[in-house]
């Protein structure tokens, strides 16, 4: 069993460990989705969503190869069985909360094989997590996520309106707003490793 | 890529275009997700860029065998399923090669099944072409990116280590740049390379009068 | 997909195509999971004795063993047992017993901080450790592996167990530089006090579970197995 209590999961997940900006999970979505207010929020919903899908798998299945001894077939069944179960959520979402699809679904079939989402999954069983710090991690690395591409969908929409020289504008400049991101958000180590 | 109407490119070009002008690292910037966080010292990147590599190669390969056999619907699966595998055996490998390694990329190894860039080379030129231009394609694609973390990886070392394989380079007196082993580091060295690129690009525009296509 | 396609694939060739790729790669698969079992296997021993030799001086050997409610047994002897901790036995050239080291674990500033502490039976002490694992800052965290004057904690840090054999008689403490009066304290690091607290605070409680298991049966040890 991991020795950290849930606090320490959620707040360091959440912000020490920030699955973007300390580990670079899900970077893909994070450089070209974080560039308006408006989808960035309901993409971090999404991937919270997602993730919070696959770590239940994860779960299951971590128990289910350890139980056969055939841990040489986890990775396969990990992405196998999270893709599929995606998308069979996606397909119960559509038949009946239109809303919530209309909301969410469009970022569904790109977060399937998001980095961030498989991380958790991997994480958690590299960690030997139990099934409620499963939960908590997988709830915490999605707020995370929401957290820092909130922020630099922020970031982006002011630097909109900066006279930019022209050979900085694009990814990289993206990159060094998300390691000065970073920077702020090393200020966060050390909370809650208290007593 | 081929133009329709054009020879097909070739095979040096194959290997060309992913070492140089659509490096996957400097110019399109793809499946850095799992691989920044391991590049703190040299070796360690270029350990990932080596099993990306391979990875890469070996889908490649057999995903361009299969190529006619695989119905259109099922397509993505399969590839998925190639490049797991693949993942997997050399999860195995580096295990076996060296512990220590392993250790120092955990489950990175495993993340690079979703490097988004393994899937989309299956999907956009080993699906379309015979074996061989295939695996040149992706043999070119994977060391430009290993030669890309290796940058990537040895500049954060050089700076926050002041060491280069673990050799020494300043002396005692050097004052390290922790902040460069650091996930800020990563970010900062990664967009100062595309900076670097992108300057460098936009010289050879401004010079030559001929149009240069993208990439 | 909405319209009727002209040439709609079969289900049949769908799933055949599908079962043809699985059936390979889970040769492909399992042939390297195969091949790579004994090479995986020996680097795994060669980094735990690499490991626990450079916490027990003089250590030539390694025994595995597993320590439950039920007492001590090899880890070869099947699947660990209910609420067991792991841990190593080490043994000299001659094969006499010289003590036992451990994995604990604990929240540090970065990360988890997972280190390996040697117990000397003799002197029911803490006689070292070595890091297995950790994220903390570079040049500050990693202190408490170079920092002398920390290190000095570790050659006799006292995990006596209390009369009834049941926990330690004195909590492991971490107490602030300068201020360690009693053996079972340990003197942090100032500026890093939050990792080598992560470190008494491991030992604490990884000691506090393992010797009440392991101290009554010391004995079987002292033959190697």
């Amino acid at each position: 069993m991991a020795p950290e209590s849930l606090t320490q999961i959620f707040l360091g997940t959440l912000l020490a460990n920030n699955f973007v900006l300390a580990m670079f999970l899900g970077l893909c979505p994070f450089l070209g989705v974080s560039g308006k207010l408006d989808t960035a929020a309901p993409m971090g919903a999404a991937t919270t969503f997602v993730m919070l899908v696959a770590s239940l798998c994860a779960y299951g299945l971590n128990w289910l190869v350890v139980e056969f001894q055939l841990e040489f077939l986890r990775l396969i069944s990990f992405i196998v069985v999270i893709a599929s179960a995606v998308q069979l959520v996606e397909m119960f979402m559509k038949k009946y909360s239109p809303a919530l699809f209309r909301a969410l679904g469009i970022f569904l079939p790109l977060i399937t094989t998001n980095c961030a989402v498989l991380g958790v999954a991997l994480f958690q069983t590299a960690r030997e997590y139990n099934f409620l710090q499963s939960v908590v991690f997988a709830i915490a690395a999605g707020a995370g996520f929401t957290l820092a591409l909130v922020l630099m969908a922020g970031l982006r929409e002011r630097l909109n309106l900066a006279n930019v020289p022209g050979v900085v504008q694009g990814t990289a400049l993206s990159l060094m707003l998300a390691g000065l991101l970073s920077l702020a958000f090393m200020g966060f180590a050390g909370l809650g490793a208290g007593e | 890529m081929a133009l329709p109407g054009k020879a097909p490119p070739s095979t040096l070009d194959e290997f060309l275009e992913g070492l140089w002008r659509q490096n996957p690292v400097f110019v399109m910037v793809l499946g850095m997700c799992p691989a920044l966080a391991v590049t703190v010292s040299a070796v360690n990147a270029l350990a990932m860029g080596l099993a990306t590599a391979f990875v890469l190669v070996s889908s490649a390969l057999l995903v361009s065998l299969i190529r006619k056999m695989v119905p259109k619907e099922v397509r993505i699966a399969t590839y998925i399923v190639i490049i797991a595998t693949f993942v997997t055996v050399v999860d195995y490998l580096i295990a076996a090669i060296s512990l220590e390694l392993y250790e120092a990329l955990g489950a990175f190894i495993q993340l690079i099944v979703v490097n988004c860039l393994i899937l989309g080379r299956a999907e956009a030129h080993a699906s379309k072409h015979p074996p061989l231009p295939a695996v040149t394609n992706a043999l070119g694609m994977g060391l430009g990116f290993a030669i890309g973390l290796f940058a990537l990886g040895s500049v954060r070392e050089i700076f926050g280590a002041g060491k280069l394989f673990g050799v020494s380079l300043f002396g005692p007196d050097f004052q390290p740049w922790v902040v460069m082993v650091l996930p800020p580091g990563g970010f900062f060295v990664l967009g100062a390379w595309l900076l670097l690129f992108s300057w460098w690009r936009s010289r050879k525009v401004t010079r030559s009068p001929l149009p240069v296509g993208e990439g | 997909m909405n319209q009727p396609a002209p040439a709609i694939t079969s289900s049949t060739a769908m799933i055949g195509t599908l079962a043809l790729v699985a059936t390979l790669c889970g040769i492909l698969i399992v042939s390297a999971y195969q091949g790579t079992l004994p090479a995986i296997t020996a680097n795994k021993r060669l980094a735990l004795e690499r490991a626990v030799f450079e916490v027990i001086p003089g250590a030539a050997s390694v025994a595995e063993y597993y320590a439950s409610a039920q007492g001590i047994r090899p880890v070869d002897e099947g699947p660990a047992p209910e609420g067991a901790v792991k841990f190593y036995a080490a043994y000299d050239a001659q094969g006499a017993f010289l003590g036992v080291a451990a994995e604990a674990a604990a929240k540090g500033y970065a990360d988890v901080v997972r280190i390996l502490y040697a117990y000397d039976p003799v002197r029911q002490a803490v006689t070292g450790f070595g890091v297995v694992g950790m994220r903390e800052t570079p040049g500050i965290g990693d202190k408490i592996v170079t920092d002398p004057q920390f290190l000095k904690n570790f050659e006799a840090l006292d995990v006596r167990l209390d009369a009834e054999m049941k926990a330690l008689a004195n909590a492991v403490k971490v107490v602030k530089h300068g201020t360690k009066t009693r053996a079972w304290e340990i003197d942090a690091i100032s500026g890093a006090t939050v990792t080598c607290k992560a470190v008494g605070r491991g030992i604490n409680d990884s000691a506090g579970r393992l010797l009440p298991m392991l101290v009554p049966h010391l004995d079987k040890l002292n033959i190697q197995s």
